[in-house]
């Protein structure tokens, strides 16, 4: 009969727990978006053709020359890599150095984009079939990476840059030695 | 106006649900036998007023009056009636109205049909489903009415999310629900009975016919899910250990464990512990699956009305319920004393095991599908899947086959195995055979093999308790206990066949060209546009040949709705007694040739047939236990009146 | 009558196309030829959680993304790279979330204490009720 009781109250206990458990996970913002689990880590090898005619391609060779720069991960077919271009100027504008990877994109949409939204990057690879997007552990877009001068991540920002967000990045990428 | 009336009979049900509560318990601790009196109706007259209120919401999704919000928000004018119809519970706000819908006729019926426990413990029971009923009726009126109205209703509505159009969307969530909710009468009857110290075999014998009718409802609902998915989805998947698919399993598994123990308290006056504890369980799991589901804090594919502020409220609920079920449980736990004893080779021991596996893999499946939350409390994030659930739920799930195979052959309280050796002995040689012979011709993995060989040992071993009686004089329990082992033995069969020997052929196929999967040919003649109701599509023209056989046409189509847009796949599936072949057509590649997607699918369609007998076997011991109770009453009246006569 | 149902199926798709313009990657939805291989390779997609679905496999969905991870899975296993280690170097870059198969980590150990622990306490109800006489 204690055994019982014991197991009961024990029980109790367990259910309590569990329920503290719900309700703190209530009071959580639900978590959209798979944090890339690169960042700390060098930039995996890769070399991308050009996706846009008006800048050359992108290896990572181009990104270890010891300037820190941004990377933007975008697609022409992506409704928020439009919203962010404003702050990508910005940033530009701020002296940082940004390249892309436009992401499972034809050229001449590329190349319209551009035309309509500016062009803030110094180099654009073209990645297919999402290959160096998965070596990088990024899971959709647009994302934007800090890479130091020696081509190891050191910071991520997923979807598109809010003008409130503009300074965070500056500073990340001051962190990175710019 | 309907909406309205539908909305006042909703406050007046919960108006009752509060006299019934009050009536119950201040009726059941003082014995106020003018109060007492009042209980029984009350709960007639709140299932009446619930239905009329479901009945009301429907009957707005029937004419698609888009001037109440939740019409609007999920129906559209030229969508099929039958979807119109299924619309009304295919939302959040809809479904909550059909869970208390189906509590207030639980409730209502119990209150009607039941009367051999001592008035003390259906008025503590009543008082226990009107307190429960109450907090729903709170999170629908406050934070969920089915029928708040818009000011500007708009042109058309949204339409319904295009998976959910299908005829499985009419009977899958009905029956789920009716199956789910309806083992609150199970909890109540629990809780009822420990208030009023009343853990008896007669109790065990009056709660048993009603989680019967909960878990056949439960059964056909998961079954039905299954198929559902199986086919609405495209890839032929059949289960995921989805959040919301272990929902559903969890309050399944433990009803199946309370019948077992149920039956057993009934007839031997022992495992009352169990029989408290799974009746709290079961309706338990029901809710915490109703707010995982609905509060957002777990991803899943079919998680509908993401809100956390409508799961704070169910949490509340939860602790609330679950948490005073445990407490009052605690203490009276004297109440549940030890039973009879018994031998551990005896039907009882058996049913133990039974019990612990079951409660094991309720364990297993609660904490797997909650561990991803725990993690990302540490800001970790995992994921668990079928790679995890698969193999562990088997630790318990193939023994319990085994025990299941030879169980039903044992006597109560003691028994000895000369006297089963030679039934154990067939099943056995039936198992071990199927296990060799599988090996050696074919390179299965464990798991399924495993699975074949005990589904043919339960197979086996479940007619055998037929063995030596007379088939015709056979009590209806004992037919529907066979014949729902049968249904585990047949679905098990089904799931290592199709994991084992499936076949898939991925191919881009040329109009005018052929493919082939496993036995079977195929031919893409032409791939034409085609026109529904609500949606267009392109229609893969196909022909199907088994083994050389007669050609068949197969019309795979790749669907889009346009209220709300939405692509989906219809698969085609060409059914024979072996198995399924499932096919379905994708998108036009650059060169125009087509994507096609085909599986042979040896058995598949044995696992829904199993589900479906293990509902047959429920059903038939259903209508004979309460066949028995009819029977009974009925001579009890006529000795009442004979002696009355007597007397007179 | 069939060319206005084309031209609308065709109006229709065409925002639902909008993820991209870009074809499938090549083995997204193409076997590999050796059987023995692709067997292999749909076991292991069948494991894998695709980033961009609300959970499904790779193997179970049709978004562009889960297409490019089943290209991976594909032409790493027809190069000869091991299961486990193309399932490591997707752990790598996107944690354990992307693998729905757990592994024995500092944060999942319990996933599998818990069944141990489970079936030694099952054991022990079960042995208790044997050492009960009638």
């Amino acid at each position: 009969m204690n055994r019982l009781r014991w197991f009961l109250w024990g029980a109790v206990a367990v259910a309590s727990a569990l329920f503290a458990l719900f309700a703190y996970q209530l009071s959580q913002p639900k978590q959209e978006f798979v944090q890339s689990a690169m960042v700390g880590k060098p930039m995996p090898a890769f070399s991308l053709p050009p996706a846009s005619s008006s800048r050359p391609g992108l290896s990572a060779a181009d990104l270890a020359d010891g300037t820190p720069r941004l990377l933007n991960v975008w697609g022409s077919w992506c409704v928020p890599c439009a919203a962010e271009a404003p702050q990508l100027d910005a940033l530009e504008r701020s002296g940082a150095n940004i390249v892309a990877i436009a992401i499972r994109d034809r050229p001449e949409n590329v190349d319209r984009f551009l035309e309509v939204y500016g062009n803030p990057f110094t180099r654009i690879g073209r990645d297919d079939i999402s290959e160096v997007q998965l070596s990088l552990g990024s899971s959709g877009v647009p994302e934007t990476f800090v890479i130091d001068g020696t081509g190891r991540i050191t910071y991520q920002h997923i979807g598109d840059i809010r003008p409130e967000q503009v300074p965070k990045i500056l500073e990340e990428l001051r962190k990175a030695g710019a | 106006m309907i909406a309205e009336l539908g909305l006042v009979a909703l406050w007046l049900a919960a108006a009752l649900a509060g006299l019934q509560f009050l009536g119950g318990w201040l009726g059941a601790r003082s014995d106020n036998a003018e109060l007492a009196a009042l209980v029984r109706p009350a709960a007639v007259l709140q299932a009446g007023l619930c239905a009329f209120s479901f009945a009301c919401l429907v009957y707005l999704f029937v004419v698609t009056d888009l001037s109440v919000a939740l019409v609007a928000n999920n129906s559209h004018s030229m969508k099929p009636m039958i979807f119109k119809i299924a619309g009304a519970w295919s939302n959040h706000e809809g479904s909550m109205l059909l869970w208390v819908s189906v509590m207030a006729v639980a409730g209502g019926l119990i209150a009607l049909v039941e009367r051999r426990l001592p008035e003390s413990t259906m008025l503590a029971t009543l008082a226990a489903q009107a307190f429960v009923g109450l907090g729903f009726y709170a999170f629908m009126l406050i934070s969920s009415n089915p029928f708040a109205r818009l000011l500007q209703p708009p042109a058309d509505g949204n339409g319904l999310n295009p998976l959910l159009q299908d005829v499985a969307a009419a009977y899958h969530p009905t029956t789920l629900y009716v199956g789910y909710v309806g083992l609150s009468v199970a909890f109540s009857f629990a809780v009822g009975a420990l208030l009023t110290r009343q853990v008896t075999p007669e109790f065990a014998r009056v709660m048993r016919p009603w989680v019967l009718g909960a878990w056949i409802f439960l059964t056909v609902g998961i079954t039905a899910g299954s198929y559902w998915a199986y086919y609405e989805l495209g890839w032929g998947g059949w289960w995921f250990w989805d959040p919301v698919e272990n929902a559903s399993l969890m309050p399944w598994l433990a009803a199946t464990a309370l019948l077992h123990s149920a039956s057993v308290l009934a007839a031997r006056d022992a495992l009352r512990a169990w029989t408290i504890m799974l009746g709290v369980v079961a309706f338990s799991m029901s809710m915490i699956g109703t707010f995982l589901v609905r509060s957002g804090i777990l991803t899943s594919v079919h998680a509908f009305a993401v809100d956390p502020e409508r799961g704070s409220f169910i949490l509340i609920l939860l602790a609330l319920y679950i948490g005073g079920a445990l407490v009052v449980f605690a203490m009276r736990a004297s109440t549940v004393s030890e039973g009879e004893r018994f031998s551990p080779m005896s039907r009882e021991g058996a049913l133990v095991v039974n019990n612990v596996a079951l409660s094991a893999i309720l364990a297993i499946v609660l904490l797997g599908t909650l561990y991803p939350l725990l993690t990302e409390a540490f800001g970790v994030r995992v994921s668990v899947g079928p790679p995890y659930f698969n193999p562990v739920s088997a630790i318990f799930f193939l023994p319990m086959l085994l025990v299941m195979a030879v169980g039903p052959l044992l006597n109560w309280r003691k028994d000895q195995f000369a006297r089963v050796r030679l039934p154990v002995i067939v099943i056995s040689v039936a198992g071990i055979g199927v296990l060799l012979g599988a090996w050696l011709l074919s390179d299965m993995g464990l798991l399924p093999l495993l699975g074949l060989a005990l589904s043919i040992a339960v197979g086996v071993g479940s007619f055998l308790p037929m063995r030596g009686r007379s088939l015709r004089r056979l009590p209806l329990p004992v037919w529907g206990m066979c014949i729902a082992h049968f249904g585990i033995a047949v679905g098990v069969f089904g799931m290592a066949a199709d994991s084992a020997f499936q076949q898939e052929r991925l191919v881009a196929v040329a109009v005018g060209g052929e493919t082939s999967v496993g036995p079977w040919r195929a031919r893409l003649n032409a791939v034409e546009p085609i026109a529904g109701p609500n949606w267009t599509a392109m229609q893969a023209d196909m022909e199907v040949s088994h083994d050389g056989g007669a050609w068949r046409t197969a019309n795979p189509q790749q669907r889009n709705f346009w209220q709300p847009p939405q692509e989906t796949s219809e698969v085609a599936l060409i059914t024979r007694w072996n198995g399924q072949l499932y096919v379905a057509v994708g998108t036009e590649t650059e060169d125009g040739r087509w994507q096609l997607r085909l599986w042979w699918k040896p058995f598949v369609t044995w696992i829904w047939y199993g589900g479906l007998l293990i509902a047959l076997g429920g059903a038939l011991a259903l209508v004979g236990r309460v066949s028995v109770d009819l029977r009974r009453r009925s001579a009890a009246r006529q000795i009442a009146a004979r002696k009355a006569e007597v007397t007179a | 009558m069939r060319a206005l149902l084309l031209f609308l199926a065709a109006l229709l798709a065409a925002p639902l196309a909008a993820q991209d313009g870009m074809p499938p990657a090549p083995y997204a939805y193409r076997q590999l030829d050796d059987p023995a291989q692709e067997a292999q390779a749909a076991e292991l997609m069948a494991t894998l959680r695709c980033l961009k679905c609300q959970s499904q496999s790779i193997a179970d969905s049709d978004a562009p993304m889960a297409g490019d991870m089943r290209h991976q899975v594909r032409t790493r296993i027809a190069a000869g790279e091991e299961p486990e280690a193309i399932r490591a170097w997707l752990i790598e870059r996107y944690g354990d979330y992307v693998s729905y198969t757990p592994r024995m980590t500092a944060a999942t150990w319990p996933l599998f204490a818990i069944p141990l622990v489970l079936v030694v306490f099952g054991g022990i109800i079960i042995a208790k009720r044997m050492r009960r006489r009638t």
